[in-house]
């Protein structure tokens, strides 16, 4: 025993630890879990920033704030941010606090890659980030980073590269650690079958991660070496082809999408369930919709390039194989909305947020699903109506997820319960403002406005002004939710053990003490 | 879900020290770090729902359940190994990915070629296939120079466009003038709209076929000598063949 103390710190070995360097050396999955969600809402916050920087400039036609070369940098580094910095982190915080928890492990299977693979995550937006401040700016071609474009940017190509390096690497290790956790950690009697949903989702999403975020790896490996070391992997005058850095970025890019949104997917089926009062409807059928959207999220890629061009066969598969992905995710919705019907149905503020997510979200898809249509694609495609659909799924869908499930586990987390009465302020705030940003830009790409310019035609600039408007409220209400979180963490009405009336029957995380212990599961449950 | 935490938990004093290391707590190798997951600190702690107080250092050898409970470590060599196989198997995945990106490369070039997308036109000369000549049918031919951005080169062609008919070979002149003073390199790459027709373009000559010197204000005349395979299908009657030229003068000198 003395031998393996002394190769510790004291405060290693027996709780949370002292200072800044417990959260630099933690091991634990719920201090890992809080890195992660605190990097994700700082970013939340930084990437929010650039989208008002976006809007304030658009707020009417001309040029008013920015040059446009800053405006290019906003909107790229604005997505990368987001997707990386935020929505990324965020679920992988999420999995790290909650998986444990839910399956009755007292820890991820391998803590110490999990330290490293958070600590990987603030030095790679670190290094995003300094890109602001070199010859040339910030990356500015887009976060699809398409080249030649990309290549013709200024020094920041190196360090953005080795940034999605460094995050790509730290989500490859934090999905090996969700899935090896997973397989080899779960109490006795939880079966595969039984798992939470939200665990369920996290494993698929971890598969799609370990498949494409190496081809994204080699991608922008071949981007670094056709600068720099004379290759022609997409330089037609050396018998390349900047449409293959298309292809390699969507096989990787739309299964991304899906990691985005299949966590919340597995939190939606959380919530719901829990303010239904009654078990999710069709659980079996949720899994295999969650299996089936990750198989087809590999063979739909080419439809980020219907306006290319590819032959009519090619089209023809792309537009079928796409709409496929409708067919599983109505499973999804319908199932949610099965697992409502006639429950005992409360509307806490997680709940609001569960709800919103269904109908927005399906909103979201709907669009999607126009798009999806080859010969209509060739209307919308790089117009705001795309910008209209991926924010509707990306922020009404999985930032209202993560939302919703920072409220639904707050308690759990804090011991506290938050300010229901900010809560739900902070829900209707952000709800109505969210639909003023985005549901204009529809409007605003039928109608043929382009997305990723500073300034446009004098017809568009109401739409963009009421969209402006929306930005800024959206902006501004999330402070609540950081004031809410605070509020939350250093004190408030007590919480329950089950927090939620009757969630004990609805996940093992209910039946731990809120707060939940510094260990927990350090003898396993046994689920019957 | 029903969840029961079986048995009752010790009391301090029951975890005597001769049971370091009996069946059920798997024994702890130099290195293990699973003290981090039975590190109870002297304060109070509480496991599961239930209370435990005052655990000592020694607790954590103890079998807190007795010999029936169950006791997981994260990090004991027995699941360590477990671990570990999984691990390199999926991280074999992963590396095996970002080697499928890299074969995704030529991959996507046989494809190109087979399929004749992309417009990507043979980059070889073809003999004569003997193709009859089909007086019946008349296709317009149009042809597009460009340059690539870093390149000052004038190129152009004889004709904007010509009427042609499929089996018959043709020749066509391309000029283009070098207007710096230094000499330059440069690759053409031809590509042919719609796509589907490239693969009934063949070409017996071609300048861009090989790179091309300049030599500083010249002016160069390259034929171009091509015939359309007279299978090509019914509902193509006009095509772009299309030349752009890169300098490639440095990536040469390297």
């Amino acid at each position: 025993m003395s031998s393996v103390v002394a190769t510790h710190d004291e405060h290693h070995d027996h709780g949370p630890g002292k200072g800044i360097l417990r959260w630099v050396f933690t091991t634990n999955h719920k201090d890992i879990g809080t890195l992660y969600m605190g990097t994700a809402l700082v970013m939340f916050l930084v990437g929010g920033v650039m989208a008002l920087i976006i809007r304030a400039e658009l707020f009417s036609p001309g040029m008013q704030f920015v040059d446009p070369m800053f405006f290019n940098q906003m909107t790229t580094l604005h997505a990368l941010v987001m997707v990386f910095g935020a929505v990324m982190p965020a679920f992988a915080g999420l999995a790290n606090w909650m998986i444990p928890m839910m399956i009755g492990a007292p820890d991820m299977a391998l803590p110490r890659l999990n330290n490293w693979s958070f600590w990987l995550l603030p030095f790679a937006l670190l290094l995003l980030a300094s890109t602001l401040f070199m010859e040339g700016g910030a990356p500015a071609a887009g976060w699809t980073l398409y080249p030649p474009l990309v290549l013709q940017g200024g020094a920041h190509l190196p360090f953005a590269i080795f940034s999605v390096h460094l995050l790509g690497i730290s989500s490859i290790m934090a999905a090996i650690n969700i899935i090896v956790t997973v397989f080899n950690m779960r109490a006795p009697g939880m079966t595969l079958m039984k798992m939470p949903l939200f665990v369920w989702t996290w494993v698929i999403t971890a598969f799609l991660l370990i498949a494409i975020m190496p081809v994204f790896a080699g991608a922008v490996t071949m981007l670094l070496t056709d600068k720099f070391f004379g290759t022609s992997f997409f330089n037609a005058a050396g018998g390349g082809d900047p449409v293959l850095y298309q292809h390699l970025f969507w096989f990787f890019g739309h299964p991304e999408v899906y990691v985005l949104i299949l966590p919340s997917f597995g939190v939606v089926s959380q919530i719901i369930p829990t303010f239904a009062r009654k078990p999710l409807f069709g659980y079996s059928s949720m899994v295999y919709a969650t299996a089936s959207i990750g198989f087809l999220s590999f063979i739909v890629w080419a439809h980020h390039q219907y306006t290319v061009g590819m032959p009519i066969e090619g089209e023809l598969y792309f537009t079928y194989a796409t709409m496929l992905i409708a067919v599983p995710t109505g499973v999804k919705v319908f199932n949610w909305i099965s697992t409502m019907w006639k429950g005992a149905m409360t509307f806490e503020t997680p709940m609001l947020w569960a709800i919103a997510f269904v109908a927005l979200f399906t909103m979201g898809g709907f669009t999607g699903l126009m798009m999806s249509i080859s010969p209509a694609d060739l209307q919308y495609h790089d117009t705001y109506f795309i910008v209209a659909h991926f924010h509707y799924t990306l922020v009404t869908g999985a930032v209202f997820a993560i939302i919703a499930a920072t409220y639904y586990w707050l308690p759990k987390w804090t011991g506290h319960m938050y300010d229901e009465r900010l809560g739900k302020l902070h829900f209707w705030l952000t709800t109505i403002s969210v639909n003023l940003t985005f549901f204009p830009q529809h409007f605003l790409g039928l109608a043929g406005m382009p997305r990723r310019i500073p300034d446009y035609a004098t017809q568009f600039a109401e739409f963009n002004a009421w969209s402006s408007v929306g930005a800024f409220v959206f902006g501004f209400s999330q402070l609540i939710f950081v004031y809410v979180i605070i509020k939350a963490v250093r004190g408030g009405e007590k919480a329950t053990d089950e927090v939620w009336e009757g969630a004990r029957e609805h996940g093992l995380e209910w039946t731990l003490p809120s707060p939940a212990p510094y260990h927990t599961w350090t003898t396993a449950p046994e689920i019957k | 879900m029903d969840v029961a935490i079986s048995g009752t938990l010790p009391h301090l004093d029951d975890c005597a020290r001769d049971q370091i290391g009996n069946e059920v707590v798997p024994v702890l190798e130099d290195g293990d770090y699973a003290l981090d997951y039975y590190g109870y600190s002297k304060k109070e702690r509480t496991v599961g729902n239930r209370h435990r107080s005052h655990c000592s250092d020694a607790l954590y050898r103890c079998d807190p359940q007795g010999n029936d409970g169950i006791i997981r470590t994260v990090n004991n060599s027995e699941s360590r190994k477990v671990n570990k196989r999984l691990v390199w198997s999926i991280v074999f995945v992963a590396v095996g990915m970002f080697g499928f990106g890299f074969a995704l490369v030529p991959l996507y070039n046989v494809f190109c070629e087979v399929t004749g997308l992309n417009g990507k036109v043979k980059t070889e000369a073809v003999a004569d296939a003997g193709y009859v000549v089909d007086q019946s049918r008349e296709l317009t031919i149009e042809f597009i120079t460009s340059v690539n951005e870093s390149m000052p080169l004038a190129f152009r062609a004889e004709k904007s466009k010509m009427k042609i008919h499929p089996g018959q070979y043709y020749t066509v002149k391309f000029y283009a003038e070098n207007t710096t003073d230094r000499k330059m390199i440069g690759r053409a790459i031809p590509s042919v709209a719609p796509g589907v027709a490239s693969e009934y373009l063949s070409k017996a000559e071609c300048f861009c076929f090989s790179e091309q010197e300049f030599e500083p204000h010249k002016l160069r005349e390259m034929p171009v000598r091509f015939v359309i395979d007279p299978s090509i299908p019914e509902n193509v009657k006009d095509l772009t063949l299309s030349y752009t030229f890169f300098d490639i003068t440095d990536k040469n000198r390297n």
